[in-house]
């Protein structure tokens, strides 16, 4: 499979917030921020099914994490949704623009089946 | 005597939650011993919070791994400090303002940076306010007079679950006393979140359009005209923007509640500026108020903390013995990646999972301090690491809710672990006698 482009936004989800306070270490937020959702249309012309493993790359570095299908209508085609966490720490870039802050939503991101 | 009966059985009434800034403070909580069983009123975040803090069997702190005494951990972490060049103070939004307090001297103390999680959530709004001006009011005039409600760039369904029953959308009013119905609910969003579906109105901008979109609304409200052509970029039809500019000039009492998908997007401080400077407009015509929605339960207490005692909100160097303030130079995320600080005292927050990569393989060469009631990855990698009290659950202080008001938290059950304030106290003092004996 080609890579795509994609705009990736990370985000903050139910799950993630119950899950860390669990353990940040194990479990269900571990699975929660390694799961990155595109619109079903892109999992249908990209060949993929929920669970498929996916790598991501942007300017900054790389994450390999699995995809699964957003809710009809969630996501416009060419947009990624991932929750916080060490996956999408690792696609932005350390650079804040003077700002304090990275980039951290609305990243360039490279998708390519694994 | 079984060990049920021997566990204390009690209910702490008006408790407050300190998982997201909405800060509830009507909790019920039930208590078994070192235990809370029931969180009444609490959301699923609250719930998750209450009920998963409970005392873990961790060593209070550690060097280096190895578990050691109190004293011990804290003559280590005061030696770090004081030996450091260009030590680094950062986190704070997961603690009392007693203890950021603390932390503020620390940083005074060893002439180091100061930077809260702000400077990585509402940092650049942040420096909007100091460029536009706040049109500021609290959650309580929202819950007794907004009739519009818009909320751009967040999903309070996920982050902030009560903001809508307990402040902004669904409670009856003084002035709209059918609570929900008297009300317009408005999202703006890159992306179809849980919220949308609950709203009157929902408005998906194309990602990277929040400055352009705006604009645009900020041009309809001066009474310029527009083409379509304006608005493609924004992948909103003109009309609809035109509808949400007569909202706006129409209603009452108007609050833009914004999020991260303005502050944390291309544009930052910018994006944010352009929202303050329209809902001051907007006051031409109406009134109209604008503000964050913050995350974490005290960041807003951090920023007000910091911004007594420096001047500045976040992201201010001490070094030269008075606050300088630059976002971008003193941030965290910028003295991290740029590898110049050498030394570092974390405090309740876990850059090792949120921050860039440069930024965490620098934390992880240089020696730190982790303060957090949990093991986190930043705890994981801490050359000193104390396990503390949870703050709200095992100890009392004042937290401050998103829309500036304090709030003092009622514990419900003690922890065998210091607090935050505790340690900090105890580092600043040996930090004095270290700097003293030089
Ligand atoms: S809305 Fe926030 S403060 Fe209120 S109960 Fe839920 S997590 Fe706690």
């Amino acid at each position: 499979m080609p890579r795509e482009t994609f705009i990736l936004i990370p985000g903050r989800t139910s799950r993630q917030g119950t899950s860390l306070n669990v353990s940040k270490l194990a479990g269900e937020y571990i699975d929660e921020i390694s799961t990155v959702f595109l619109c079903p249309e892109d999992m249908r012309r990209l060949g993929l099914i929920d669970g498929d493993r996916v790598r991501l790359r942007s300017d900054q570095g790389i994450a390999e994490v699995k995809c699964e299908a957003a809710k009809p209508g969630e996501l416009p085609p060419g947009v990624l949704f991932l929750p916080y966490g060490d996956a999408s720490s690792r696609l932005m870039s350390g650079d804040t623009h003077g700002t304090g802050m990275p980039t951290s939503k609305g990243i360039d991101v490279e998708l390519e089946k694994l | 005597m079984t060990a049920e009966l021997k566990t204390e059985l009690k209910v702490v009434s008006n408790a407050t939650c300190t998982f997201c800034g909405c800060v509830c403070d009507d909790m019920e909580l039930t208590v078994e011993g070192h235990r809370i069983t029931k969180a009444k009123n609490a959301c699923v975040l609250g719930k998750a919070w209450f009920l998963n803090h409970h005392i873990e069997n961790r060593p209070v702190a550690t060097i280096r791994g190895q578990a050691v005494p109190l004293d011990e951990a804290v003559e280590e972490a005061a030696r770090i400090l004081v030996h450091a060049r260009y030590p680094v103070v950062y986190g704070l939004s997961d603690t009392t303002c007693e203890a950021q307090r603390v932390a503020v001297a620390i940083a005074d103390r060893i002439g180091g940076c100061i930077d809260t999680t702000t400077s990585v959530c509402h940092g650049p709004s942040g420096m909007a306010f100091q460029g536009v001006g706040e049109v500021t009011c609290s959650l309580g005039e929202v819950k007794n007079r907004a009739d519009l409600v818009i909320f751009w760039g967040s999903n309070p369904a996920e982050s902030h679950p009560r903001h809508w029953s307990r402040y902004s959308t669904m409670p009856k009013g003084l002035f709209v006393p059918n609570g929900r119905k008297d009300r317009t609910v408005v999202i703006v969003d890159v992306r179809r979140s849980k919220s949308a579906p609950a709203a009157d109105l929902f408005i998906q901008v194309r990602p990277r359009s929040d400055f352009e979109s705006l604009w645009i609304l900020r041009a309809l409200v001066k009474g310029l005209t527009l083409r379509e052509a304006d608005c493609e970029v924004t992948g909103v039809p003109l009309a609809v923007w035109q509808d949400l500019a007569q909202r706006m000039k129409s209603c009452r009492f108007g609050v833009f509640f914004f999020g991260m998908g303005l502050s944390m997007t291309r544009g930052k401080h910018l994006n944010v500026e352009a929202a303050l400077a329209l809902a001051r407009d907007l006051n031409a015509h109406t009134r109209f108020y604008i503000k964050p929605m913050r995350g974490h339960g005290n960041v807003t207490g951090a920023d007000n903390v910091v911004s007594w005692q420096t001047g500045y909100p976040f992201g201010v160097n001490l070094s030269r013995g008075f606050p300088r303030f630059n976002p971008g130079e003193y941030t965290t995320a910028d003295t991290l990646a740029r590898g110049e600080a050498d030394a570092a005292l974390i405090v309740a927050s876990d850059p090792m999972a949120n921050f860039s990569q440069p930024a965490r393989e620098h934390l992880a060469r240089i020696p730190y301090i982790a303060l957090d009631p949990k093991e986190t990855p930043t705890v994981r990698h801490a050359t000193v690491a104390f396990t503390t009290a949870t703050y709200g659950i095992n100890t009392p202080g004042t937290v401050y809710r998103m829309d500036d008001v304090p709030i003092p938290l009622r514990p419900a059950f003690d922890s065998p672990y210091p607090s935050d304030q505790e340690v900090l106290t105890r580092i600043e003092r040996r930090i004095r006698q270290q700097l003293s004996e030089r």
